[in-house]
């Protein structure tokens, strides 16, 4: 393979700790090297412009059952954005669930070489796997779904964490998948007759057990099997006026509980686009943000880390394993309501969502995800996600970028809305003068994600032995800029590296990449009574038979495996 | 000695069983018997075995009569087909694998053909349908173990999807339902005392074409508003009954087929239908879901979404992917004279097109790519027999409810014979030859 060096850039890097120094990186054999390791480099000139590691997406809706009715169901998505068929670039359409072609280059362009598929219903797993395949250039893992799995929950209610951990083992062997999804714990499986769980107390229908009991026996078993990444959850209650307390107790479910995982995480709970989750008051007239009281919980909780889902202001489409809220919100905007109930798994639901600037709502939305960011003490623990596409695409990071760095942005976005004094009421953006620098913004996209991933040891930093995915941007941070520049630059890398392949060449896509496909293996104790209670699940209860259920490895033709031993 | 190969997934239709047991010949090069599958089912594992099979590509004489050529012979024909065409129909896709689907996608993005599935004759107008309105749905596993209300419209299991009715709908005993077809309650709406109207606790004879009247009529009846004494032919009090019937439930579905899909009213139908489901969701629980025929015309759509956004009637002749039922499907191009070659694969337009676009097939250079002897190959220039996929191949196929299963080989191809992907493969290159790409 190739050597490179790219010189003289303006280095961010978490990892080494470089805060814009002028430094020199060394590529070889798909890893960064020491720069004397090398002997005759291409050498790439970054003089002036600003270098960091590829960046890490911890959470986004790109892959699978649920993102593919989003595309077919909505052509209108598809008007005036399609691309036709350029060089080595296929034919790429879609704006706000884009074909998976275009997710993969978009993502390359901006400077992102890893991306997690947020949510994999397991009987799909197959599709979210075609997917992730058809996905050019990016390293991707999918997360299946557990929060309201019939095993989980008969597991749980009577806190048999040793099974719920071996089932987690088989699942994820079964899927391919890489960590443990929760979304509304039993507020789905509620959602197959037609109700919800509003809140972590209230108890899933038939199961009796609550959502509390399923979270923490997650957590729990999560640790006990020491997963590279902590059990990822979307909370109860999202998205409803006074939902702020539903998150703290959430939060609360990990107080106490230590990591054990030996891939270098600090937390035992994710909690995902926490903007959701972050509402006072006590209906849409009233609303407003709790992202400080939310953030004073964070900022004095270690064992926590969490991803902003910020609002973009655009047209977009929604879509969640969290059935009854989907219903929700198409009573709200009442557009068409795709829903997908699986069988003894989950569920979900697709809805189209205008986030007007016109709309009180949809800019205090806009203002809560920004709080969360500026409100943190600590940017390695604070992930910047759009939830992508459920509050906005995610070719708008680096328009989130600019708002997050730039009062001045903030500003003229908040001249641009209808309400603008309501906004600023209603939350505490206007107050906060906090600029977010280039140092920061790697923290929250790249070293972050990483590291609460387990994935620290391959991606997220420019330090020699990790996976070469450099970016390079074409913007100097020690000259003068406007807010935009910063969006215009990391919309578009001037070069990009993918495990030391280049796949962006002056602003152009210059190769398809060596996608890879990330899964756990997790080796447990041979458990005979969960092998039996698949067997017997199989059996009676699912309409495909447990030897058609394994995904197998042709879906996956690049496999990285991450062994986990549990087995002690 | 033979050996018997279980949880065998059945490539016929979209109801896609996947525990049939196959017994096969030690050396694996013949299959001997099916069980657990239906009728058609077994017989089109056992078709595969017909001594008479077609085994390689043959082109059309000038006399009428067909001349064997080699797969290398096909494999030019077909690609100097597709690239000397200004506007190529691409069609079929549903009785293929996805893995296949894939390859001839990119075959279609650099030859800028039309890609149209058969769901252009079919359940097209559902995902019109799906467009405007949406769908709430499930995968079939929900229905058999919590539905207790099921409505089938304009379908018939009974012939169309034998096992589906013991498989997911009326009989079998789930979780919530353990009773089986004793705790259902089971409404057919169809014009005919069809065979699955026999089995049903309500048969509410529509008057053919008032489909969309009755669905209102429901939907009326939920709000307990005031209906004329009959509508579609029903009078109201049934109607009411009905309605009560389904609000009463605690998981109610509706499947529906050809008999709405293609009939008057076409997608709007469906729009009334899934508005009625949508309803039903403020008194219960409910869910709606197509009959899907072919075992991966859903599959297509599937691969066809996420690669160009749209699930059938994709047209890349302008070098993007556009999409506009009516301008960009299959029979309008072909009566419009809009395309110029016509490849078709995993599908029989020749017996089920109306015979003015079959007529349009047979005036233009055509492949047919397809195991079996058909009407279409009988109009086509080129056939070009390969390997049955779920049979003789394995790949993945999507379900009716999207659910996808990876099908089995039980047993070897005819000796030398090319699967559809292989066959795709070596198109595709050929092709990406010829136009220096």
């Amino acid at each position: 393979m190739a050597e490179y060096l790219i010189k003289n850039g303006f280095v961010f890097d978490p990892v080494l700790g470089i805060r814009g120094d002028q430094a020199d990186i060394a590529i070889k054999d798909g890893k960064i090297v020491e720069t004397n390791a090398i002997t005759n480099p291409k050498v790439i000139d970054a003089a002036g412009k600003t270098v960091m590691a590829g960046g890490v997406d911890i959470h986004a809706h790109v892959a699978g059952p649920k993102v593919n009715v989003g595309r077919n169901f909505r052509p209108e998505d598809k008007l005036f954005g399609y691309k036709p068929r350029n060089g080595i670039e296929r034919m790429q359409g879609g704006f706000s669930v884009p074909t998976t072609i275009r997710t993969g280059y978009n993502y390359a362009r901006m400077g992102y070489t890893t991306v997690m598929e947020a949510a994999m219903p397991p009987l799909y797993a197959r599709h979210t796997h075609e997917e992730m395949r058809d996905t050019p250039i990016l390293d991707q893992g999918a997360y299946p779904v557990f929060g309201n799995n019939w095993f989980v929950l008969e597991y749980l209610k009577n806190h048999e964490i040793e099974n719920t951990a071996a089932y987690i083992a088989w699942l994820l062997q079964a899927t391919k998948g890489y960590a443990v999804k929760v979304v509304n714990p039993g507020g789905t499986e509620a959602w197959a007759w037609g109700l919800n769980c509003e809140n972590v107390h209230d108890p899933v229908p038939y199961f009796d057990i609550t959502p509390a009991q399923i979270v923490t026996g997650l957590i729990e078993a999560n640790e006990y099997l020491g997963l590279p990444h902590s059990m990822h959850v979307h909370a109860n209650n999202l998205g409803n006026p006074g939902n702020y307390t539903t998150t703290l107790d959430t939060f609360k479910l990990s107080e106490g509980i230590k990591p054990k995982s030996k891939f270098g995480r600090d937390q035992v709970m994710h909690h995902t686009h926490v903007q959701f989750h972050s509402y006072g008051g006590d209906s849409w007239a009233n609303v407003d943000s709790r992202a400080r009281e939310i953030m004073d919980y964070v900022n004095s909780h270690d064992n926590i880390t969490i991803d902003m889902g910020q609002v973009t202001l655009d047209e977009t489409t929604t879509m969640t394993a969290d059935g009854p809220f989907e219903h929700h919100l198409t009573e709200l905007n009442h557009l068409k309501w795709a829903n997908a109930d699986v069988e003894l798994e989950t569920g979900s639901g697709v809805v189209p969502y205008v986030y007007s600037p016109n709309i009180k709502v949809c800019a205090i939305q806009w203002a809560i995800g920004l709080e969360l960011a500026l409100l943190a003490k600590d940017s390695s623990r604070i992930f910047l996600t759009t939830d992508h596409p459920n509050a906005g695409p995610f070719i708008r990071y680096p328009r989130v970028m600019k708002w997050l760095m730039s009062e001045e942005a903030r500003e003229q976005q908040f001249d641009a809305f209808k309400h603008k004094d309501k906004v600023i009421e209603a939350t505490n953006l206007a107050g906060i003068g906090r600029e977010l620098d280039l140092y920061e913004i790697a923290q929250m996209t790249r070293a972050g994600p990483a590291k609460s991933l387990g994935l620290a040891h391959m991606y997220g930093g420019l330090a020699p032995g990790l996976e070469a995915d450099v970016a390079v941007y074409d913007f100097n941070p020690n000259e003068p800029y406007a807010p935009d520049d910063i969006e215009k630059a990391f919309s578009n890398a001037e070069h990009l590296f993918k495990t030391g392949v280049q796949v962006v060449r002056d602003h152009e896509i210059a190769s398809n990449g060596n996608k890879r496909t990330l899964w756990v293996n997790a080796k447990v104790n041979e458990n005979p009574q969960v092998m039996r209670d698949v067997k017997e699940k199989f059996l009676r209860y699912y309409t495909v038979t447990l030897n058609n259920y394994e995904v197998t490895g042709h879906y996956l033709p690049n496999p990285y495996v991450i062994e986990v031993d549990a087995t002690q | 000695m033979t050996r018997t190969v279980t949880d065998v997934i059945c490539p016929f239709c979209g109801t896609l069983c996947d525990d049939l047991e196959v017994v096969v010949s030690d050396d694996e090069k013949d299959l001997l018997e099916v069980y657990n599958a239906c009728a058609i089912g077994a017989e089109k594992f056992l078709h595969s075995q017909a001594k008479d099979r077609i085994t390689r590509p043959r082109m059309r004489q000038e006399d009428g009569s067909w001349k064997e050529i080699s797969y290398d012979e096909a494999i030019e024909y077909t690609a100097r087909m597709l690239t000397d065409a200004k506007k190529p129909l691409m069609y079929g896709w549903s009785s293929t694998n996805c893995e296949a689907q894939a390859v001839g996608s990119e075959i279609g993005e650099i030859v800028g053909a039309i890609m149209d599935n058969t769901a252009t004759v079919c359940h097209g107008t559902s995902l019109i349908a799906v467009q405007d309105i949406g769908i709430p749905s499930c995968t079939l596993g929900e229905v058999k173990n919590r539905a207790d209300r099921i409505l089938f419209w304009g379908c018939n299991p009974a012939h169309a999807h034998p096992r589906h009715m013991s498989r997911y709908s009326i009989f079998p005993r789930g979780f919530f339902t353990g009773k089986g077809h004793t705790g259902r309650k089971v409404i057919v709406v169809d014009p005919r005392p069809t065979d699955t109207a026999s089995l049903a606790d309500v048969h509410l004879q529509v008057e053919q074409g008032r489909d969309y009247e009755l669905l209102d009529a429901l939907r009326v009846a939920f709000k307990g508003e005031k209906l004329p004494d009959f509508v579609a032919g029903i009078p109201k009090e049934k109607i009411y009954e009905a309605a009560e019937t389904l609000k009463s439930g605690r998981f109610a579905i509706i499947f529906f087929g050809m008999g709405v899909t293609q009939s008057l009213g076409k997608n709007h139908n469906i729009d009334e239908a899934i508005a009625v489901t949508r309803d039903l969701n403020e008194y219960t629980k409910a869910a709606i879901m197509p009959m899907r025929g072919h075992y991966n015309v859903t599959g297509s759509g599937q691969v066809w979404g996420w690669l160009f956004g749209f699930p059938y009637a994709v047209d890349l002749s302008r070098g993007f992917a556009r999409y506009n039922p009516g301008e960009t499907t299959a029979n309008d191009l072909l009566r419009r004279d809009e395309v110029d070659a016509v490849f078709v694969l995993g599908s029989d337009p020749g017996a089920h097109f109306p015979f003015s676009s079959v007529k349009k097939i047979y005036d233009r250079p055509s492949v047919a790519i397809d195991p079996h002897e058909t009407p279409t190959t009988e109009v086509c220039k080129v056939h070009v027999p390969v390997a049955f996929v779920g049979v003789e191949v394995g790949g993945c196929a999507y379900r009716m409810d999207n659910v996808p299963i990876e099908t089995r080989k039980v047993v070897e191809p005819p000796e030398g014979m090319m699967t559809d992907e292989e066959f795709l493969g070596r198109v595709l290159a050929r092709v990406k030859e010829i136009k220096g790409v």
